[in-house]
C-alpha cells in the first residue's frame, strides 16, 4: 500500500515552546490511522499541521517537511486552499455554520467554483448519503443546521467535509463531544469511509483506536514514540512508554 | 447585651441605607417621568398637520418644519452611507487582518477617546475642515457627523466580530475557503446585529446633535430634494429647535419639535433592543 502523506523531521514551536520534536511518519492510503497519547502530547498539533490549519495560530514556527502525494505542503507555490480541499478536516466539537443544512454542505463546493443548481443538488445528496445522515435530514434541507442533535451535527460536518471530495480526512477527536450511540454511529461511518478516503484521527479513547484503526501512532511530550499496525502495537508494544500508556499506567 | 445593641445599630444602618436608595430611585424615576410628561404636555398640542407639512413663511407668518424633517432625513442618510463602509471596513481590518496587536490596541484606545470628545469640538474642526472648503451645507455637517460616529460604528462592529465563534472560521478554512470568503460568507453575516445596533445608535446621536451642526450645516429652512439639500445649508430638527426657541421665542414650535424628537428617540431605542433580541434568538436556534 502506498503512502499518501509523509512527514520527515517535522519540528514545531509555539513561540518558545517546542510542541513537536522531529516527527517522521508515513501515512498509508485508504486506511485509518489513529493518533493516541495523553493531553498536550502534540497529536492534535501534528494533525493540524497536515493541512496547515496551524497557519491560523500566531507565532508558530515549523521546520522539516510534510509531503502530500510527493508535494511538500510548505512550498511557497502550494495553494493552501487547495491543500485543505484535498486534506479535509472534522473538528472536535461539531461546528456547522448557522445556515441551512443544504447551504452547509454546499459551502465547500461553492467555494471551489461549483455554481450549477443541479450539480450542487447531486453533491449535497451524495455527501449526506456518504455520511449516513441523508435519511434523517432529507426533509429538512432548508432548515437551520443548528437545530440538529450533536451527533447529527457531527455527521453533517463529515458530510460537509466530504462534499469537496477530499483524499484525506483529518478528524480531531470527532466523537469526544458525543454520546455513546452517536459515537458508535460515527465509528461505523468512519470504518466505511476508508474504502474511499484516507482517515487520520486523533482519539483519546484507546478502545476506539483498537476498534476502528489500521495503524496507530503513540505520541508523548511532542515525540512520536511508536507507530505501527494497530493490532501489533497494542499486542506487542516495542517501547516501554507505549506499554505503560496502553496498559493504563499513566495518561 | 453588647451584641444586641450591635444588632440594633446594624438594623438602623440597613434601614437608613434602604430608605436612601429608595429615595434616589424615586427621584430618578420622577425626574424622567416629569421631563417626558412636561415635553409631551407642552409639545403634543402644537403638533399639527400644518406644522409638519409646510415650510415657514414670512408672508403668511406661519411656521412649518417640513424642511427640517427633510434635512434630518438627508443628513442621516448621507452620514450612514459614508460612515458604514468606513467603520465596518476598519473594524474588519483591525479584528480579522491586522497582525500588530499593539497598533490595534492604540487605534482602539484612540477611537474610544474620540467618542468621548464634546461634540462642539467636532463642530469647530468640521467648520474649518469642511465648511471652509465646501461652504456651509448639510454635506459639511454630514462629514462632521461621520468623524463623530465612526468610533461608534467601528466599536460595535468590532465587538460583534469578536463574538463570532472561532469554530465557524476554522470550519470554513478547513474546507479550503480563502480569508475574504470566510469573512464575507461566515463572519459578517453573523455580526449583522452589531452593525445594525451601531447604525441605530448613530441615528439616535445624529437626531440629538446640535453643536456640531450649528457650525457646519447652517440654519436654512428651504424644501429641497436630497442632492440640492445636501449641497445647501439647512437646519435639522434639533438645530431648528434651538433656533426657534432661542432666536425667535417660538416655544410652542420648539416643544413640538422636542416632543417629536423624544418620541423618535424612544422608538429608536426600542428598535435597537428588538433588533438585538431578534438576532440573539436567531443565532441560538
Amino acid at each position: 500500500m502506498s503512502n499518501i502523506i509523509t512527514a520527515k523531521d517535522l519540528c514545531l514551536w509555539y513561540g518558545q515552546f517546542k510542541a513537536l520534536k522531529s516527527i517522521s511518519m508515513d501515512i498509508p492510503e485508504k486506511s485509518i490511522t489513529a493518533f493516541i497519547g495523553p493531553s498536550g502530547c502534540g497529536k492534535s498539533t501534528f494533525l493540524k499541521t497536515l493541512n496547515r490549519m496551524n497557519d491560523l495560530v500566531p507565532d508558530v514556527k515549523i521546520t522539516g517537511d510534510v509531503r502530500f502525494r510527493e508535494q511538500n505542503i510548505f512550498d511557497s507555490n502550494v495553494d493552501v486552499n487547495e491543500l485543505r480541499r484535498d486534506v479535509g478536516m472534522v473538528f472536535q466539537k461539531p461546528n456547522p455554520f448557522p445556515m441551512s443544512v443544504y447551504d452547509n454542505i454546499a459551502y465547500g463546493p461553492r467555494t471551489h467554483g461549483v455554481s450549477s443548481k443541479s450539480q450542487l443538488d447531486d453533491i449535497v445528496e451524495q455527501a449526506l448519503k456518504d455520511a449516513a445522515i441523508w435519511d434523517e435530514v432529507k426533509d429538512r434541507l432548508k432548515k437551520n443546521a443548528l437545530g440538529l442533535s450533536g451527533g447529527q451535527q457531527q455527521r453533517l460536518c463529515i458530510a460537509r467535509a466530504l462534499a469537496v471530495q477530499p483524499q484525506v480526512l483529518l478528524m480531531d477527536e470527532p466523537t469526544s463531544a458525543l454520546d455513546p450511540i452517536s459515537t458508535s454511529r460515527i465509528e461505523e461511518l468512519v470504518s466505511d469511509l476508508k474504502k474511499k478516503y484516507t482517515i487520520v484521527m486523533v482519539t483519546h479513547n484507546m478502545q476506539q483506536a483498537v476498534r476502528i484503526s489500521d495503524y496507530t501512532a503513540f505520541f508523548l511530550l511532542g515525540e512520536l514514540v511508536e507507530f505501527g499496525k494497530t493490532d501489533e502495537l497494542f499486542a506487542q508494544p516495542t517501547d516501554k512508554r507505549t506499554e505503560d500508556y496502553i496498559t493504563g499506567r499513566f495518561g | 447585651m453588647q451584641t444586641n445593641t450591635m444588632k440594633g445599630k446594624r438594623k438602623a444602618y440597613i434601614a437608613t441605607m434602604r430608605i436612601l436608595m429608595w429615595v434616589s430611585t424615586a427621584l430618578t424615576a420622577a425626574l424622567v417621568v416629569f421631563l417626558m410628561g412636561y415635553v409631551l404636555y407642552k409639545g403634543l398640542p402644537n403638533i399639527t398637520w400644518q406644522l409638519l407639512s409646510t415650510k415657514p413663511s414670512y408672508l403668511t407668518e406661519s411656521i412649518g418644519i417640513l424642511p427640517d424633517i427633510l434635512n434630518t432625513v438627508y443628513i442621516v442618510l448621507a452620514t450612514l452611507v459614508i460612515v458604514l463602509p468606513l467603520g465596518v471596513g476598519a473594524a474588519v481590518y483591525l479584528t480579522e487582518y491586522a497582525a500588530n496587536k499593539r497598533i490595534v490596541g492604540m487605534i482602539e484606545y484612540a477611537t474610544e477617546t474620540l467618542s468621548g470628545i464634546p461634540s462642539i469640538i467636532y463642530g469647530l474642526v468640521g467648520m474649518l475642515l469642511f465648511s471652509n472648503n465646501m461652504g456651509t451645507c448639510l454635506m459639511a455637517g454630514s462629514l462632521t457627523l461621520v468623524i463623530m460616529n465612526l468610533p461608534t460604528i467601528m466599536r460595535t462592529t468590532q465587538e460583534s466580530l469578536k463574538t463570532v465563534p472561532q469554530s465557524y472560521r476554522e470550519g470554513a478554512f478547513g474546507l479550503g475557503a480563502g480569508k475574504w470568503r470566510v469573512i464575507r460568507t461566515v463572519v459578517l453575516p453573523n455580526c449583522v446585529d452589531g452593525v445594525i445596533t451601531g447604525c441605530i445608535l448613530t441615528v439616535g446621536r445624529i437626531l440629538g446633535e446640535s453643536a456640531a451642526l450649528l457650525f457646519t450645516a447652517g440654519f436654512a429652512h428651504a424644501v429641497n430634494g436630497i442632492v440640492d439639500g445636501l449641497a445647501s445649508p439647512g437646519a435639522t430638527l434639533t438645530v431648528a429647535l434651538y433656533v426657534y426657541a432661542k432666536e425667535q421665542g417660538e416655544f410652542g414650535v420648539a416643544f413640538a419639535i422636542a416632543a417629536i424628537l423624544m418620541i423618535m428617540t424612544v422608538l429608536i431605542n426600542l428598535s435597537a433592543t428588538l433588533v438585538g433580541k431578534y438576532y440573539r434568538n436567531r443565532r441560538s436556534i
